[in-house]
């Protein structure tokens, strides 16, 4: 009872990044609090899933095996989740805000009457006081994150409902093995007593996955764009340069929004989180939000005709001019100086 | 078949283009400053639901707005796109609202709209890019979800089959009516106002905005019903005033920052060709690149 749960993302028997991402931090709020790091595989052929997770530090795996667990569906994996807190009473419930967390979270706070934060950015344990009601709780879920379009940041708390549920992005979190012996406890729950024939109301015709084309989260150098680049036949020379210099390309918001880059380029509080020791950022302003997604980078080198822009105050080094201009610039005097 | 559809949809602040000014000394958000519009996604939604209208000869769409009473902005938008007619869910004790609370208000307007096949709203709103109010809102309906949706691809024997566009893929997924959808920003942008739409709804009210309209106007709102914007109230939509705003929500605000970062030292180079061959030089010699 009470003890804090986490809902595993499972794709080709392979457990999300974004997954073990939270049962690292979940691990680390298990202690501070002193309870269980309980976690939630549902999908079907779920059996290498303990090899994959008890490393993190889980205590107890709860396994829902069935082939209609998978593909994901809402109402199943709601139903699962609602009645398993019902039994299990979780004081905190954390899952990736990914295209499935983000279906899912809202459905299952809602049955259960129970605050959700998304996007969080920070969780941390904490106590507050309700003033009006001369109420001090203590160990308490503080959810941060970016609101507003990331002009502010919230703290979020829940004081009375739980679980106490947040969901937070791949990447934000640092993924790390907590003891490669860790042994945990697994449970093979009977999926019939979770969900109801009803539940399968919604059918997968058909799925094309594809394997991310970019893989910016863990690249050590990252060449990205903004708006400012002005077209999407500018942001080729970002790939130019990119592949020269062995880098990812990566894009803000305004960049995504305005055609320049797929989605899965962003960088960002509604994209990805990076820290590489090398960020390129050219033709970007610095919008809250996308600093928010970059800042922790080692080398920052910002490339932008406006002197003036916020992205300035973070980079080590500020270039300014077009980067059209300083891009073949970089381009020719690194193939100059290396062999 | 004919449809009844609803869209849901909420004006706000665009906070995309936040400007200096959007922020006030004290690290408020300066609301003044922001343009208030129709969230982007919930007009993807609205053209999909138009589409399945104009698919559909006899299908209705309304639209459905929670907000202040400058929110009945967004059912004009909608009435100039092709909407049928809206409905403005405002009151006081809907402030300070988080999803939770939202979705049980927005739950209860619903089932007081006479019947519906579809329920159709944007992903997320701008202002809080949650995702969270479409889901809970079936939930408290008890309706199946197809979230994410890029294109409806028809309804068929009571079916509605639409494809989905997740992070890393894409997905076709069908389910039974009535349904709830959240349609994606790479969804069709939604169709401009229509002029003859716009001629006809131009004058369309709430009852709060006709009392401040001039006394001829009221003749014409009572020739012409479908200028009547009817407005409700928690009271009309039977809602429990506990489960609503701030006392229902199990969210709590703790504390609002504004965002500062660390400014650097930097160094400040010009696109001269020898600063930037020796910017170059610099980075391979630290190893940083090559």
């Amino acid at each position: 009872m009470n003890n804090l749960f986490v809902y595993c993302e499972i794709e080709d028997g392979i457990v999300a990044d974004v997954s073990l991402e939270l049962l690292t931090k979940g691990r680390s709020l298990a202690n501070q609090l002193g309870c269980r790091l309980e976690a939630i595989a549902i999908g079907s052929g779920l059996q290498g899933i303990g090899a994959q997770v008890f490393p993190y530090g889980v205590d107890v795996l709860h396994l829902f095996d069935d082939a209609r667990l998978y593909p994901y569906t809402s109402l199943p994996h709601t139903s699962i989740l609602v009645n398993l807190f019902k039994e299990e009473k979780p004081q905190i419930a954390l899952m990736g805000a990914t295209s499935i967390g983000r279906d899912l979270g809202p459905r299952v706070s809602s049955a259960l009457t129970s605050g959700l934060t998304a996007d969080c950015t920070s969780l941390e344990i904490g106590s507050h006081e309700e003033k009006k009601e001369n109420k001090v709780y203590e160990n308490l879920l503080y959810q941060i994150r970016p609101a507003f379009g990331g002009n502010i940041v919230a703290t979020i708390v829940n004081p009375e409902c739980r679980p106490q549920m947040a969901t937070v992005r791949e990447g934000v979190m640092k993924k790390e093995i907590y003891d490669a012996n860790y042994k945990g406890q697994t449970v093979q729950h009977e999926v019939a007593g979770y969900v109801s024939n009803t539940d399968f109301a919604i059918t997968v015709i058909d799925r094309q996955m594809e394997k991310s084309k970019s893989n910016i989260k863990g690249a050590p150098i990252i060449v990205a764009g903004g708006y400012g680049m002005g077209s999407k036949e500018n942001f080729q020379l970002l790939f130019d340069l990119a592949s020269v210099i062995g880098a990812e390309v990566g894009a803000s918001r305004a960049a995504v929004d305005a055609g320049f880059a797929e989605h899965e380029r962003q960088i960002g509080q509604t994209g990805v989180t990076v820290r590489p020791k090398l960020y390129i950022a050219c033709g970007i302003s610095g919008q809250i939000q996308h600093i928010a997604g970059m800042q922790e980078s080692s080398l920052i080198i910002a490339i932008n005709n406006d002197p003036n822009a916020p992205i300035n105050t973070i980079a080590d080094y500020v270039i300014t001019g077009e980067a059209e201009e300083v891009i073949p610039k970089m381009i020719k005097y690194y193939k100059k100086n290396t062999k | 078949m004919s449809l009844k559809i609803i869209v849901l949809a909420k004006q706000v602040p665009d906070t995309r283009n936040v400007g200096k000014d959007a922020m006030k000394a004290d690290g408020t958000v300066n609301r003044a400053a922001l343009p208030a519009i129709f969230n982007p996604e919930d007009l993807n939604a609205l053209e999909q639901a138009l589409r399945l209208k104009d698919a559909n000869p006899g299908s209705t769409v309304t639209i459905l707005t929670m907000g202040p009473g400058r929110a009945a902005e967004i059912i004009r938008e909608g009435l100039y796109r092709g909407a049928d007619n809206g409905y403005l869910l405002t009151d006081r004790a809907f402030a300070g609202a988080d999803t939770l609370a939202t979705s049980y208000a927005i739950s209860m307007a619903i089932r007081k709209i006479d019947g519906y096949d579809l329920i159709v709203c944007g992903r997320q709103a701008i202002d809080g890019d949650t995702a969270q109010v479409g889901p809970q809102v079936a939930e408290k309906l008890k309706l199946p979800q197809i979230t994410y949706v890029e294109e409806i691809l028809g309804v068929e024997n009571g079916k509605i089959k639409a494809k989905r566009r997740l992070e890393r893929g894409v997905e076709t997924v069908e389910g039974p009516l009535p349904m709830l959808l959240t349609v994606n920003g790479t969804a069709p942008d939604c169709r401009p106002r229509n002029a003859k739409f716009v001629q006809k709804y131009k004058h369309a009210k709430t009852v709060t905005e006709k009392q401040e309209a001039d006394a001829d106007y009221t003749d014409l709102c009572n020739s012409r019903p479908y200028l009547n914007l009817p407005e409700w109230s928690v009271a009309d939509v039977n809602a429990d005033v506990k489960a609503c705003g701030l006392s229902g929500s199990p969210t709590k605000v703790k504390k609002i920052e504004s965002v500062i970062f660390q400014a650097k030292e930097s160094k400040t180079l010009t696109p001269a060709d020898d600063e930037i061959e020796s910017l170059m030089k610099e980075l391979i010699a630290n190893h940083t690149i090559g």
